[in-house]
Formats: structure tokens, sequence, C-alpha cells
């Protein structure tokens, strides 16, 4: 057993863990990060993806004992304090950029990370960031979408579409 | 009284954002590996190495002494226990129902079957003990391809059988009556196109694994499970395993995607069951995605060969389909049936006047294969819509003119193809208009012509696919007469609290496709309330005590109306009590816009359903006679299927050096009858076309000579990432569907549907000049290159 000690979602946790933990075990199994869900075995899904001190990591391919000392960002800890969503998971919300919503944690924070290298994505560039975190439901088309509105919502710091306002309705391209 | 069924303003046709999503974008959902129990214990399972092998011994002392397990066991060791698979759709009186235990007795016929079970206080060290099991396996022959299986003195899958043949089930319109004979169509015929297709195997690949989690207390047993089916699963658990139904409550909590590939009753879910009652504790079983790609059950893995027959003006006289489906080493819950699923629709949106269908179902030392996204409509489809491409070619008439030549007029529905169902609705030249239009089609039939005479390595293809399917499974009695053993009814209730906030109990149960969302619009039209004054429950079979599901387009075809139906009864119960609270005759009364209210009297005094439910809640004056409730149920059995319809074109560029083939533009025009959230109808067509795509340029799960899956990651199997595809462009038509009340048409399956054809049509099109005349699936570079090279090898033209 190995000693470790990370900040998670703003909350310091101590424990100890066998070294070959993986992060993403230790979050689901021992803090009860259960948010943070296991898509495969090949860190191929991307559905585990974390921010480790700010940058996106799948955390099935990060050892517990490599993030001591870490400061770890979960889907959990995306949202304000009072609970206000963050910018990019009203935008999912709004462009229907989930279906069974099980890609979602792991889309979002990688798209958090992507805003954040690349304020202003083009389609292309969204979607080669977005190339490690898989999803079966939506074709990808609407996280696109989402992202390039969190990325305008992030740059002029209001909320994202207002319901309704923005028909999806009819012809898309 | 007169019931307004639709608000001016309503909730119905709305791009509402869904009500799921406040959970899933937060990670506060219920998935079941979420789920922990105190005691719990973490099951771990052994998977045969062998695709094929008797079971010599198995040794479990050093695992049973390795540290945290508490349990190891074998097939014997819970034989009493455990019960078998069943099998829901023999679809003939002969077909061959195999032994299925969920955990191997003595017999392994795919690899990954289960063989031993290792239980621990924790996943790590039930893992861990698995390697300490030792199995003894004596080799026997694997069979893996079904023309072989079916070849006299081919080795047997199952020896009790004493064949590979499952069955043979045929359709034939001069037989039944309802057209004519193709024999004498092809000896009268023109034109005669043969093909043989190949629907390669596929793998659902839901992205949330499965998991299970079964409780056991006293003489009750409770189970998690990441399903689509938890009504189906409680009833065979209860028959498969010979525990009361009543004692059995099934959850389907949040669940991650399935597309058929949890439409199914699986070993592993039979395991824990077993288990805990074996140990009287809490289990749970999560798999890991290696297990699923190879022990879930596979889609598709089909040879087809076709036959068109034509005039030479294009008008089609018969068709006649031939089919090879491989089953696997053991039946899925309605494995047989999938080819029958399809077995109606080889005709598709043409007038075949003669029409004969005929498939063998093969056992193979594989994986189980069943319900994938579509089930037997996409290949039906592919081989149709591909044929008609090649009659096209045959003919050298345009694909789409060939089709305006052979399709119903929508001036001639309701339509009874030879087939034998009755088309109730559809436009078909609409659905193309609108296609064509937004496709660009004749422009780029332009580039593709300058881009053939200059010799552009990069050419255009442009695919067509006209489809139509039938959904919202299903009738009752048609499920009767094809020997399923269950109905395909749907149930809805709808209970308003005495706030006036209203419960609805679907049994529909959704894993992705927002009923929360929908079924909220349709009650808050339906009963005068707030989209947000609706909470849809569904998925445990306590509250959720009556349902059959959802698969096969089916929730809202069916579901939807049962909803309805059930939301008429609360306002026909409400309707004496607005009276007597209004001093009113029942029968001057109607309720529209949300509320009753004297006819002809607008401004007038008005009752709303949260008013009548608080007066029920009281019941301090009611009327006499009247129950203390609005409570009301409904269950709704459709009297037929659903045809959604729709016109997909596809262009590709193709380069002829590499192979690689670039979707450049999707248009996808389909009528799925009235819709009630355009957002989430949006979403399904994406999904369901990406999904198409796949099949066509990406996924395919394959076995080497030794039957041992070569593609059980995501590593090997190559489902698309947002890079490898396209924006596409969706619109709908809509033609009403008069059998409906509802008018929705079913919309789940459409997308994968129509687009495999679309793709793969693209693809041969820009070929063609080449000499080429299929190449087969998925059209990776390496296959489409090799396909080039072989055709310039027999001579074909060009480059």
């Amino acid at each position: 057993m190995t000693r470790i000690s990370m900040t998670v979602d703003g909350v310091r946790y101590d424990d100890d863990v066998e070294p070959r933990t993986l992060l993403v075990q230790h979050l689901r199994d021992r803090l009860g990060k259960v948010g943070t869900v296991v898509g495969c075995d090949t860190s191929n899904c991307g559905s585990c993806t974390v921010l480790l001190s700010g940058t996106s990591v799948k955390s099935c391919s990060v050892l517990a004992v490599q993030a001591d000392g870490a400061d770890v960002t979960t889907i959990e800890g995306l949202a304000g304090a009072d609970g206000e969503l963050h910018p990019v998971q009203t935008a999912f919300h709004e462009q229907h950029g989930l279906q069974c919503g099980f890609c979602t944690p792991g889309m979002i924070m990688a798209s958090v990370d992507l805003l954040t290298e690349n304020p202003d994505p083009t389609d292309e560039e969204i979607r080669e960031g977005l190339e490690g975190n898989l999803c079966r439901c939506t074709g990808y088309q609407n996280i696109v979408r989402a992202v390039h509105a969190a990325a305008e919502s992030m740059r002029t710091s209001v909320p994202s579409t207002p319901e309704g306002a923005e028909a999806a309705e009819g012809v898309t391209t | 009284m007169t019931v307004t069924e639709q608000r001016p303003s309503g909730e119905v046709g709305r791009d509402r954002r869904r009500k799921e999503d406040a959970r899933l974008i937060t990670g506060r959902t219920s998935w079941t590996d979420n789920l922990s129990l105190p005691g719990m214990l973490h099951l771990a399972i052994l998977r045969s190495p062998m695709a094929h092998a008797r079971i010599t011994g198995i040794d479990v002392t050093a695992a049973r002494g390795a540290p945290g397990v508490v349990d190891v066991f074998t097939g014997p060791d819970i034989a009493d226990l455990q019960g078998a698979m069943p099998c829901i759709w023999p679809v003939t009186e002969d077909t061959v129902l195999p032994v299925y235990p969920p955990l191997a007795l003595d017999e392994v016929r795919h690899a990954g079957e289960p063989v031993a079970v290792v239980a621990a206080r924790d996943r790590a060290s039930a893992l861990d003990a698995l390697e300490l099991i030792e199995v003894g396996y004596e080799p026997l022959p694997v069979v893996l391809d079904m023309e072989a299986a079916l070849a006299d003195g081919a080795p047997l899958v199952h020896e009790a059988a004493g064949t590979n043949r499952c069955y043979t089930w045929i359709l034939d319109s001069a037989q039944a009556g309802t057209g004519g004979d193709v024999a004498r169509a092809e000896a009268e015929a023109e034109v005669v196109v043969r093909r043989r297709f190949i629907q390669q195997r596929l793998i659902p690949a839901f992205m949330e694994p499965r998991s299970t989690v079964v409780d056991p207390t006293g003489d009750q047993i409770t189970m998690w499970s990441s399903t689509q089916v938890p009504h189906v699963l409680r009833i065979l658990l209860s028959l498969g395993t010979g525990m009361p139904e009543h004692k059995i409550r099934v959850i389907a909590p949040d669940v991650g995607g399935g597309f058929g590939g949890k439409l199914e009753v699986t070993p592993e879910e039979f395991i824990a069951f077993a288990a805990a009652r074996r140990l009287h504790k809490p289990v749970k079983f999560t798999e890991s995605r290696s297990e699923a790609m190879l022990s879930a059950h596979h889609g598709r893995d089909q040879v087809q060969d076709i036959t068109v027959t034509a005039r030479r003006d294009g008008t089609v006289t018969g068709m006649s389909a031939k089919l090879l489906a491989n089953m696997g080493g053991y039946l899925g819950i309605i494995a047989p049936g999938i080819p029958i699923l399809g077995a109606f629709m080889y005709g598709g949106i043409y007038k075949f006047p003669a029409y004969r269908f005929e498939c063998t179902g093969v056992f193979t030392t594989t994986t189980k294969t069943d319900a994938y996204r579509g089930a037997g409509r996409p290949e039906a489809t592919f081989a149709l819509e591909r044929i008609m491409d090649e009659l096209a070619a045959e003919l050298d008439m345009d694909p789409l003119e060939l089709r305006r030549r052979n399709w119903i007029d929508s001036s001639e529905f309701p339509f009874t193809t030879a087939a034998g169902l009755t088309y109730d609705s559809g436009d078909y030249a609409a659905a193309t208009a609108r296609a064509t239009e937004l496709f660009g089609y004749d422009a780029l039939r332009q580039e593709q012509a300058a881009r053939r005479a200059s010799g552009d390595p990069v050419q255009l293809g442009i695919g067509v696919s006209t489809y139509t399917e039938m959904c919202g499974l299903a009738p009752s009695r048609v499920l009767g007469q094809l020997r399923y053993a269950a109905g395909g009814w749907e149930s809805a209730a709808v209970r308003v609290l005495p706030t006036g906030k209203v419960e609805v109990v679907t049994g529909t149960s959704p894993h992705g496709q927002g009923h929360e969302t929908a079924w909220s619009q349709i009650v808050a039209d339906q009963l005068g309330v707030g989209f947000d004054d609706v909470e849809v429950l569904h998925g445990d079979t306590r509250t959720s005590h009556k349902g059959l599901d959802t698969y096969g387009s089916r929730s809202l075809a069916v579901g939807g109306i049962a909803l309805v139906n059930a939301c008429q009864r609360v306002v026909e119960k409400a309707l004496p009590v607005a009276a007597h609270l209004l001093e009113a005759d029942p029968a001057d009364l109607e309720f529209a816009e949300g509320a009753f209210r004297v006819k002809g009297a607008p401004g007038a005094a008005t009752k709303t359903m949260a008013d009548c439910a608080f007066a029920v809640f009281q019941s301090h004056d009611l009327p006499d006679g009247v129950e203390s409730t609005l409570d009301a149920d409904a269950t709704y059995d459709p009297e037929n299927f659903s045809y959604p319809h729709g016109t997909h074109l596809c262009a590709v560029e193709v380069d002829t050096e590499t192979g690689m083939v670039k979707v450049r533009s999707y248009v996808a025009v389909d009528d799925v009858g009235r819709v009630i959230n355009p957002l989430i109808v949006e979403g399904q067509v994406h999904g369901g076309v990406a999904q198409g795509i796949a099949q066509a340029l990406f996924e395919e799960a394959r076995y080497d000579e030794d039957g041992n899956l070569t593609t059980g990651t995501f590593v090997e199997y190559t489902i698309p990432s947002s890079a490898d595809l396209p924006d596409i462009v969706t619109d709908r038509t809509e033609t009403p569907a008069p059998g409906h009340p509802l008018g929705a048409k079913g919309v789940g399956e459409a997308g994968t549907i129509a687009s495999t054809p679309a793709v793969v049509n693209a693809v041969v099109d820009a070929l063609r000049p080449m000499g080429v005349t299929d190449v087969r699936m998925p059209c990776t570079p390496e296959r489409v290159w090799s396909t080039i090279v072989a055709a310039r090898a027999a001579g074909g033209e060009g480059r």
C-alpha cells in the first residue's frame, strides 16, 4: 500500500492504495466519484476522462499513485458550488449533445480541455480534438454543435442559447 | 363532452430540451455499476479460450484459497439453481432449440463462454483468482463457415441435434396467395440480376458495459441490470429458474445504450441470480469491454442470395431472397426471428408482383447473434437497394428513375404487398423530391461525369436509398402467427396527485431515447398540465408492473398510444367532478386548453385538472357514484405495424489510388409521421445514420481459423470517432398514419436501415466505370483498393 493525497472536486482525500490501482478505480471505488465511468479496458473510449491539474486525462490510463498531490476535477465538480452549470454542460443540454449519456462525462471533460487550449475551434478541430472520446448514440454532430455553442458562450460570458430560441427543426447543415 | 386533442400552443411538436440530461451532464446518474450494497460480493467470470471443446475437468482449489475469495463455482455446482437460457422465438415447428446452460456444464461452443465464477470481496480479488483456476479442455472441431456447417458430414455444434441447421423458414407469395410465382417471373423475365451480398457480423457496442446487481432478501430477490427489457427479464428469470414471478423485482436504472444489444436475457444475469441465491448475499457482476465484445450478442452475419427480375423498361416482376443466417453457438432470446423481421421487407417500397423469401438459420461455434438496430430490416433494405442499383446499371437507367417507375404511388395506399403486409401510408415521391433538392442531385451527377471524363484519381459516387420499414412492434396476433412467444402491446398508467402534479408509469424502458421528455410533452397536452408538472417512471417492475419494453421503434408508436388512451380516461373521470364543481351538466362541458368549461361560453368559469384532483383527494363533496381517484391506465395493442419511410442520398469521394472513401455529403429525408419532439427525432436520425455508415465503412467482427474473435477491443473493432463521420443534412416529410391515433411511426431504426445501402451504392457507383459491381462491407481502403485491382485485372475499363 502506498499513501497518497489528492484533491478531488475541491475536497482533499488521503488514502492508502495498492500501487496497481488505476485513478478511475480509486475515484469510483474508494472515493465514490461514480460520475466518472469506465467504458473500455484499452484506453480507447475516453468515458473516464477527468482533468488532472487542469489537463484532460483518461483516468484509466493513470495510476492513482501518479495522481499523488494532484488536483483532480471530475464531472461532479465541474458545476459551480451554487450548482450553476459549466457552459459546456449547458451547451450539451441545449444542443442535445447526448442521448444515453454514458460517454457524456468524459466527452464534457475533454471538451472543457479542448476549449481551454483552443477557445474558438473549427468543426474540424473539434472533431480531431474529441477523436479519443467515443459516442455510439449521437453520430457526434450535436456534440460538435455543443462545443461551438459552449465556445461562443465562454467567449461572450453569457448563457448559451436559451431554450427554444434556436429550433433544430427542419433543415440543418 | 368533447375533447380537443391538442392545444394550438401545445407541447407536442416542440423542441423541448430533455429532462434526462440534468443527471447525465452532472455525473449523478444511476448506472447499475454505480450501485453498492452492504456485504455485496463481486463476481468475475472465467471464459473459455476455445471455440469448441469438451471440458475434462476444472480445478478451483487454488482459487478458493486466494485472498478475498468467498466462493468459486462451476456449472455443475449450480446445475440445479442456474436454470437454462430461453429462446422465445422458435420460428418453425421444427426449430432446433439446443440446451443453453448459463454456466457451461461439459462443453463450450464459442470462445468466451462462461466456465467458472469467482465471488470475492472486491473485483480485483475476484479477477486475480480467475488466473488460479485450471480447466482441462479437449478440443473439438470448430464450425465457422455457414455453408460448410450445412454440408454432409460437417462437425456438429450440438451433437444431440444431429444437424447444424436450426430452421428453414419460407414465405412464397404464390403459396401464400399474396402474389405471383418467382420461378415463373424468372422464366418470363427480360432481365435477371443476381447478387450475393454478405452482411458482415457486427457488434452493437453500447457504451455502457453490461452490469447486474442481485439482492436476495428472504424469499424475494431484486435484480438491477443494464437491460432494455426489464419486464421480459423478470418473466424469463421466473420461467427459466422456476423462481415465482411475484418474488422477483427487476430494475433497469439508467441504461447506457442498447441498440438491440441489451434486448437480451443473458447468461451473466442468470449466473448472478444463481450466485445470489447460492450465497444469500448481494452480488455484482460488471463486464469489461473485452468481455462485452466477446460475449454480448453480435448482430447481422447473413449471406444473402438475391435475384430480381424485370422487364427492359425497368418494371420489376419478381424478387427472391435466399438467406443463411448465423445463429452462433446458442440461440439468443429472439435470434431465429431476426431474419424473419426482414422477411417481409425485401420488396420495400416497390410493387413486386411475385416474391419469395427463404432463410436457413445455422449454428456455428461463434458468439450468438441477435437483435442489432433494425434487426433484419437493415439487411433486407441493404440487399434490395443494392440490387435495385445493379438493375439500374444493367438497364443503363438512372437509379432514381428506376425507383420512380416501381414505387407505390401515394394514391395507392393502403397497399398490400406480395409479402402480405398492408402499408397504410407514405409519399415516396415527396420525400425523394425533397432529398434530391437538398442534395443537389443533378449538379453532383454533372460533377461525377466531369471527374470520369478527366480521369480524376478521386472519383465521385452517388448512392440512393429509398426505404420503408415495419415499425411499432407489434400486433400481437401477427406475432402469434409468427410463433413469437409474447405479445406486442404496451401499457401506460397515469396518476394524478392531489396537488395536480402527474406521475406517468410507462411499460417502455428507455436507454437514451428521451421518453421522460417526450412522454411529458404528450401528457402535458392531454391533461392541460405543465411539462414540468409531469414525472415519468419506468424500468422498475414494482412501479411499472406491466410492459414489453423498448426495441423495434415501438415505444412511441405503441406505448405512446397507450399513454394517450390512459390520459383520455383521466379526462373522462375528471369530467363529472368538474361538472359538479361548475354546477353544470357534464354533457354541456368541453375540455380544451387544459380546462373544463361550458361549451360555447368563452370567459365562463373553468376548472383545471388540478382543481378536479384536489376535489377528488378531499372527496368531501363528490357526486354519488364518483370514485375518489382520477388515476387510469391503458394497454394498447396495435392493429398493424407502422411504416416510416424516406429517401437518403449519399455522395462519396473514392481515392482510386488508395481506396480511401470519404463521405462528402449526406442527406436524410425521413417521414416518421407526427413528431413529438423534433430535437430528439433529429438526434435519433443522426445516430442511426452513423451506425449505418459504420457498417458500410468501418465495422466487422472477425474470427480467426480457430474461432477466436480477433476484434475483441475498440482497437480492432473500429466504431467511428468524431473524426470519421460527416455532418448530415436532415429534413422530414409527413404523411398522416391513419391507423395510429398519435400519428407517430417510429424513428429509432430508420437511419440505420436507410444509410448502409446509400453509402455502399455510392462507393460502387464511383467505381462502376472500372468494372466494379460490388464492394464487400466494410468498404475499408484495403478492400476498396483490392476490389479496384481485381476489377482491372478482370479487364474492366479504365484507369
